[in-house]
């Protein structure tokens, strides 16, 4: 089968890109392993709601029509939105198609999946951030009676066997398990290294609607300090509810969480935790007030302090003198490694990952000439993981990619082994 | 107003710093540093430790000269009080890594310091070493710097930096999370 595009993924990043080739006419294909949506229907707990709200969540051609524009959407909405998406641009889908291997080819790629081979020009990877949950190898030394989860495989409390909880990793998945956890009865420790503390509401405003307004979420990965440093921050310690509560620390202490720091090791049955919760909380309430003073600034710039509420500041992360350095493994049941993710390239037999297993790329047109990436945090700005990232990414990209396919058609191609 | 601004300058090259970073991120092999010190008894707990070559940038280094440090107990533990105590030593090095990084940070970030002090405690309950009590730890039970320092910038501005380099110090990472140490008799 011969096409220009093969797209890998049918998410919101995916369906954007196609969205934007129908724009252009081209021929393209999207392959997903699963069905449209895959992720959000296989891979997330069941009290999860998107962090974003739902005025927020537009792609190329399409936004959100109904009455709680505010609301956070739950997973089988997200599913419904992005299903609705893909009907409304009439997206070349081919479900139930998991890729095997693409690699080069005389004239460009081959795509081998479990239902034939595509030949294509162009390749848009749009498989995720999130396939393969990053437990550390210290998991290995954990004693085997511990049950152990993530956030791919966790689906509500009642999993669990009751007894105490050790969650790793206090971003957005960690903490709201952990407060749910918490909930449900059993006791929490939350292990804590970097996180970004934001208030859910500022000035009676959507922090996620100050992070637009004032441009936060439109800086270019050309315009920050570190990319690199950008590219691993951490999720927003956030939750998406109907009483629009904080999820910070100060919140699950208060509900019986003990805090601890960064897990260090595992010596026996013993977990050990790093001194530096302190300074991880200082950081991070330093790292929240420049940007409450970034969005004062700017609703002073745009005449908006008469309209919203009066600026304020929140009471600093509340941490004991001398927080816990370890904890006796006897008293944990489950542990929970919220510890991030990375994304799963073992498809991918081109030459153009780094020695950390990332592809290198520069704002998405990867090294391999026709191959493009989508949909990884902070790929072109800090917007492009989100699903409101993903239109001006792939508006961007496939201006990029068609460029490339006439300049193709032109003229004969140099040598891709260059 | 129209007041001559001096160019920052805390004595940090943090040019060459920026490019170490960028030279080594394209050749990891040549980050690997191994630090040495060697130490001779004198007698009783009187030792001197010397630290002179170091391993990096993919070969042996040195130091521009030998550098040596007694190290002693009190007069209160009948020694002879021929130098600091080894753990007076660790705050020492807290200190002094974490000021180096408060310097470079200041830099990078075009504050000009005018004065940084460190006050360092570190509480110890003895009965661990004195193996009085075996619920009681040889080290310290916590350990709290206190920085004085006056520089052209906000207290927040001024407190994140200090907590970069937090983030970034060598020895307050040795301090603060465990470290395999392997002690081999020859």
């Amino acid at each position: 089968m011969r096409i220009s595009t093969v797209i890998l993924g049918a998410g919101h990043a995916g369906l954007a890109m196609s969205r934007c080739l129908t724009e252009r006419s081209i021929d393209h294909v999207v392959l997903e392993r699963g069905e449209v949506a895959n992720t959000w229907r296989t891979e997330r707990w069941d009290s999860l709601r998107l962090l974003t709200p739902n005025w927020q969540s537009r792609l190329p051609g399409y936004r959100y029509q109904g009455d709680d524009p505010d609301g956070y959407r739950t997973m089988p909405e997200t599913i419904e939105f992005l299903e609705r998406y893909a009907d409304l641009i009439s997206a070349p889908v081919q479900t139930r198609t998991t890729v095997t291997s693409v690699r080069p080819a005389h004239d460009g790629y081959e795509v081998v999946t479990n239902r034939g081979t595509w030949r294509c020009q162009t390749v848009v990877i749009a498989t995720g951030a999130c396939n393969i949950p990053n437990v550390p190898a210290i998991a290995g030394a954990v004693p085997s009676r511990i049950d152990m989860l993530t956030p791919m495989n966790y689906r509500n409390p009642a999993q669990l066997a009751d007894g105490g909880v050790l969650v790793v990793g206090a971003s957005a998945s960690g903490t709201q398990i952990a407060e749910e956890l918490q909930r449900s009865g059993r006791p929490v420790t939350l292990a804590v290294g970097e996180h970004i503390r934001v208030p859910r509401v500022y000035r009676g405003r959507d922090i996620k609607w100050w992070m637009d307004k004032t441009g936060v979420l439109d800086e270019g990965y050309e315009e920050v300090d570190s990319i690199v440093r950008a590219r691993n921050v951490p999720s927003l310690q956030l939750v998406g509810s109907d009483d629009r509560r904080n999820l910070d620390l100060n919140t699950l202490s208060g509900l019986g969480v003990e805090l601890v720091g960064r897990l260090a090791g595992i010596q026996g049955d013993r977990a050990q935790f790093s001194g530096s919760l302190p300074n991880q909380c200082a950081m991070s309430d330093l790292k929240m007030n420049r940007l409450l003073d970034r969005i004062d600034e700017w609703a002073t710039d745009n005449g908006l302090d008469g309209e919203v509420d009066p600026p304020h500041r929140f009471e600093p992360t509340r941490v004991e003198t001398s927080p816990p350095l370890g904890v006796d493994l006897s008293r944990i049941r489950t542990i929970l490694w919220a510890t991030g993710y990375r994304p799963d390239y073992s498809w991918l037999d081109l030459d153009v990952l780094d020695r950390k297993g990332r592809i290198r790329h520069d704002g998405g047109v990867v090294e391999s000439p026709g191959v493009y990436l989508l949909g990884l945090p902070f790929l072109r700005r800090r917007k492009s993981s989100l699903i409101d990232g993903a239109g001006a990414d792939a508006r961007d990209l496939s201006g990029h990619l068609a460029a490339y396919l006439d300049r193709a058609a032109s003229g004969p191609l140099l040598a891709r082994t260059a | 107003m129209s007041t001559m601004t001096a160019p920052v300058d805390n004595g940090v090259n943090v040019g060459a710093l920026l490019e170490a970073r960028e030279a080594l991120t394209a050749m990891p092999e040549a980050a690997q540093f191994s630090w040495r010190a060697t130490c001779e008894w004198v007698k009783g707990t009187h030792s001197r430790s010397t630290v002179e070559r170091f391993f990096g940038l993919g070969q042996e280094q040195s130091h521009r000269t030998t550098y040596q440090y007694d190290t002693d107990h009190p007069e209160i533990f009948a020694s002879e009080d021929n130098g600091a105590t080894p753990v007076e030593l660790v705050l020492a090095g807290l200190a002094g890594c974490l000021s180096a990084g408060i310097a470079a940070v200041a830099q990078n970030r075009e504050i000009q310091l005018r004065s940084v002090k460190a006050t360092l405690e570190g509480a110890m309950d003895i009965q661990g070493i004195l193996g009085i009590d075996p619920d009681v730890r040889n080290g310290f039970s916590g350990i709290k710097v206190k920085y004085e320092i006056d520089a052209d910038a906000t207290p927040d501005e001024i407190r994140a930096i200090v907590a970069q380099s937090q983030k970034r110090s060598a020895v307050y990472d040795v301090i603060t999370n465990p470290t395999n140490v392997t002690v081999e008799v020859n």
